[in-house]
């Protein structure tokens, strides 16, 4: 096939896998998060389940006139919504689904993840920046601390990963996870990184990026109760849906590099390199959600935490935490 | 194609569609809502009684001092990362210890540049 076609496929596939998983994010997070407060959720849309209440929510949105606040600063005000969803998209680009699954194995993959999907600190300070309104200004450079700050130990948990796979590239991270950890006689038995030695990095990485989708705990960038709606105060119809649909394809993002980090991607110990080519994206897609299932739950069980001591946690201890990771996981490399 | 250059046209073609993605929604939305915009319709938003001062208030002085701090430890980062890549083989080269050590001495550099901004009382808040 030629590369044009080959590209145009790959991009409806991303597209596809995008747009799916965000819909099913926000669906589960209506639905799990009702049932978790002894809610029944969305019951009437579609007919059964309130299956169709995200596609509802998006018509809603479209709906709803698209305003422009006086005394904006009109252009950046527009820019910001391409800006998010170009950093969260831009992910998609290394998720390996199976093992030829994928739009581009670049070979700087982990780094670029990390390096794109802080564009979307940039459209959040731009849209706070914009909007001419005092909630915005402190809710987008509320957010910006936060996201540069939990940037650090996000990155410093990835050099550990670095360090074990001997590679960048995240498919070579998750063959590198799949090496035999060891031998019971005949049998080798691979095992993900989770259980080999970055228990601590992954800890770092779930709570870092739970804080770099500002949700909750870590949402003082749009803390409803004090700044109305933080830097997406003055946004409304698509150009806020569009915001939304980021923070939650971001979710997907974030769990799915967390999958190919540390839990071993689309392989299953046990299972053979052809049931892993076949069964690999179904495995990988589990995983994903089952991740994403650990962030709703997170947010329907914590408080939010207080802005010093969401910068504190940071700074003082997930970063430290994640040197010391490195320095363990290098120590160990060498010695054995 | 060659490999190098297909790495960046697929990059720029999620990005462009990642933009597209934003364009369509807006343009398909100017089909759907209404648009008579009013003066008090595009008030900026403030508890509902009329805006006092601009909205681009003065900011306290500390989220600067984070993006330093930041700056610093993101450059940092950069540096760790070929290292962390190469260690295996300079391991087997048998400079394990040396590229170690010397590892070791940037980052208590680093860390003591945190214990400094800790101490100084960054991070507390009045």
């Amino acid at each position: 096939m030629s590369f044009a076609v080959l590209l145009t496929v790959k991009v409806l596939a991303v597209l596809g896998l995008m747009l799916g998983g965000a819909l099913v994010v926000i669906y589960a997070e209506l639905k799990v998060g009702a049932h978790m407060q002894n809610r029944i959720g969305p019951y009437f849309a579609g007919g059964r389940f309130g299956w169709a209440q995200p596609f509802a929510d998006a018509l809603k949105f479209m709906q709803k006139e698209d305003l422009v606040p006086d005394g904006a600063d009109d252009r950046v005000y527009k820019l910001a919504p391409y800006v998010v969803l170009m950093g969260t998209i831009g992910v998609f680009v290394v998720l390996p689904l199976s093992p030829r699954f994928v739009a581009r194995d670049l070979d700087l993959g982990a780094f670029y993840a990390l390096a794109i999907s802080s564009l979307t600190t940039l459209g959040v300070l731009m849209a706070g920046w914009s909007s001419n309104n005092k909630y915005s200004l402190i809710g987008g450079l509320r957010a910006a601390a936060q996201l540069i700050a939990y940037e650090l130990p996000l990155v410093l948990a990835v050099v550990a990963v670095a360090i074990q796979a001997g590679t960048l590239s995240i498919s070579g991270i998750i063959e590198a996870q799949a090496a035999p950890a060891f031998s019971i006689g005949e049998l080798n038995v691979a095992l993900p990184y989770i259980l080999t030695g970055q228990i601590i990095g992954f800890a770092i990485f779930v709570v870092a990026s739970l804080a770099e989708l500002s949700r909750i705990p870590f949402d003082m960038p749009i803390a409803e109760s004090e700044l109305t709606m933080g830097f997406v105060t003055e946004y409304s119809s698509i150009r806020f849906a569009m915001f939304f649909l980021a923070e939650y394809a971001g979710m997907v993002s974030m769990s799915a590099l967390a999958t190919a980090f540390y839990l071993g991607g689309y392989q299953l110990p046990g299972l053979s390199a052809t049931a892993v080519e076949v069964l690999g994206p179904v495995i990988f897609i589990s995983k994903v959600f089952l991740l994403s299932f650990l962030f709703i739950w997170l947010r329907w069980t914590l408080p939010r935490f207080r802005e010093d001591q969401l910068q504190s946690l940071a700074w003082r201890w997930l970063i430290p935490a994640a040197l010391l990771n490195i320095a363990i996981t290098a120590t160990f490399k060498v010695v054995f | 194609m060659s490999n190098y250059f297909g790495d960046y046209v697929t990059v720029a073609v999620f990005l462009l569609i990642g933009a597209v993605v934003v364009g369509g929604g807006v343009i398909a939305a100017k089909m759907l809502q209404p648009n008579n915009p009013t003066a008090l319709k595009s008030q900026v938003y403030e508890c509902g009684i009329e805006p006092i001062g601009s909205g681009w208030s003065q900011s306290h002085v500390r989220y600067y001092i984070f993006a330093l701090l930041f700056l610093i430890f993101d450059v940092e980062a950069i540096f760790i990362f070929p290292w962390a890549v190469n260690l295996e083989t300079f391991a087997n080269a048998g400079f394990g210890v040396f590229i170690l050590v010397e590892m070791f001495i940037f980052i208590a550099i680093l860390v003591l540049g945190l214990v400094y901004a800790v101490r100084k009382g960054v991070l507390t808040w009045e």
